[in-house]
């Protein structure tokens, strides 16, 4: 142990502060200039403590999901009878989209109709809820990858039942969505029958706003929300959500995914995808273009 | 060590480790905190709560045992903070230094004054952090940020410091007491 003397002790301990200051202002000014760093630095920290979230989240999603065994079993034989009836309905509904599907096939075969390309997806779990103060986002546990991690960058992110958002970091084990309601989210959608296309944009809250739609044809209430393919950021025809005006008067959109309580999480890595979420080459990049990743 | 205090005792292994262990107990309750916040618990502004628990320790520790969180740490947690919490890098660093620094300027009137004196001037530094953090962050990003969070945050210290005091305390008491070792 070095033994330093009391005044010199106290130099230093006075100056540990402004030199710390000094040291976190460069690291500001670093995260400026260099933006990829802090992603960098955030998926690493994220693929550490990936696992350790799995850990707990387990038990606390199995105390969330059952109210214990005793008391299910009282609603076994009536959950039973109600999963029967419910299966019988299905089954009828299976043969309607059977039929319809044989319908549509044939239709497409005579229209030359050129299928979208068939994405790759993985499922991940949910393991943690790192959103910030500002930020709404999701932490998602991933298969190891065989190859470049960074090819999940982008990726499509879709609950059972909609749009979540999509893929801002990407590490070796986990993978970071940014939701649809963050402040930075910006998708291009196509609402209603006619697919007119509008902006929604995240405004923090439950239900992001609607934007830049035509005057002459507002969105109408309760009219299905679609994603579109304009800007090339996102494949066509992926549920969003429903349309609904609020207190203000103003289009919002009520998300079909269960935002506030995400479980389980499919990422589609669409083949035309691109690591930076630029416009596609081949069409002319556009002022207004459409971005949907974390502005720096 | 820069500061090893006069032992009356023989500074056995067992001893070097178990004050050891009280010195890092500060950080390790400050990082574990923050882990543990950022479960899904599905809390409402559980988010918010992140900097207001991280302002809490530092503002705590630097009060009453300043030896035990020095800037070094401060500024390593608030780079994690700010990872974690999809800020700016470095934002937080920053602000959690520029905390101590005001702590430590208010420590000759804070330390004898009231529980109730202590807790308000924590609620108005909050206050004043979290516009602050709000003001770089909106500068940082070019974007126009709500200003619910930084009220929320207000109202989760104002809410919570009397709990999170009062955990500290007896952590101040016990084991991260390195006196005692």
């Amino acid at each position: 142990m070095i033994r330093l003397s009391i005044p010199f002790r106290q130099a230093l301990s006075r100056l540990t502060l402004p030199v710390m200051l000094v040291f976190s202002l460069g690291c500001v000014l670093i995260g400026r200039a260099d933006q990829h760093l802090s992603d960098r630095l955030r998926s690493a920290l994220d693929d550490l403590l990936a696992p350790a979230y799995m850990l707990v989240s387990g038990p606390i999603q199995a105390v969330e999901h059952s109210t214990g065994a005793i008391g299910h079993l009282f609603e076994l034989s009536q959950e039973n009878a109600q999963l029967r009836a419910q299966n019988k309905e299905l089954l009828q509904w299976q043969e309607v989209a059977m039929a319809l599907q044989a319908q549509n096939d044939a239709l497409k075969a005579s229209l030359h109709f050129v299928p979208p390309p068939t994405p790759h997806f993985s499922t991940g779990e949910v393991v943690a809820d790192l959103g910030g103060v500002y930020a709404r986002s999701v932490l998602v546990l991933v298969p190891p990858s065989n190859g470049d991690p960074q090819t999940l960058l982008g990726a499509v992110a879709m609950d059972g039942r909609g749009l979540a958002g999509r893929v801002v970091d990407a590490g070796s084990r986990s993978a970071r969505v940014l939701l649809i309601t963050d402040i930075n989210s910006r998708i291009p959608v196509a609402i209603g029958a006619n697919g007119e296309p509008a902006l929604m944009v995240g405004n923090n809250g439950p239900d992001p706003s609607l934007l830049y739609w035509s005057p002459s044809q507002p969105p109408a209430e309760g009219a299905m929300v679609l994603t579109s393919a304009e800007g090339g950021a996102f494949a066509p025809g992926l549920p969003v959500g429903v349309v609904h005006y609020n207190a203000q008067n103003q289009p919002v959109v009520l998300p079909l995914a269960h935002l506030s309580a995400l479980r389980i999480l499919r990422l589609f890595s669409y083949p035309d995808n691109l690591p930076d979420l630029t416009p596609i080459p081949h069409k002319k990049p556009d002022a207004s273009s459409i971005r949907h990743h974390r502005k720096h | 060590m820069a500061r090893a205090p006069v032992l009356r005792r023989p500074a056995t292994g067992w001893r070097r480790l178990d004050a050891a262990s009280r010195r890092l107990f500060p950080l390790a309750a400050l990082i574990f905190g923050l882990f543990v916040i950022g479960m899904p618990f599905g809390i409402p502004g559980q988010a918010a709560l992140r900097p207001v628990y991280a302002m809490g320790c530092v503002y705590f520790w630097s009060l009453y045992r300043p030896a035990s969180l020095p800037a070094p740490i401060v500024a390593l947690c608030g780079l994690l903070l700010d990872l974690a919490d999809l800020s700016p890098l470095g934002i937080w660093a920053v602000l959690l230094l520029l905390l101590q620094g005001a702590t430590w300027l208010l420590r000759r009137k804070l330390v004898p004054a009231r529980f109730l004196l202590v807790w308000a001037c924590f609620v108005l530094l909050v206050a004043v952090w979290s516009i602050l953090a709000w003001a770089a962050e909106a500068a940082l990003t070019e974007t126009w940020l709500p200003l619910t969070p930084p009220l929320l945050e207000t109202l989760l210290a104002a809410g919570l410091y009397p709990a999170l005091a009062a955990l500290l305390i007896r952590a101040h008491r016990g084991p991260a007491a390195v006196e005692m070792a």
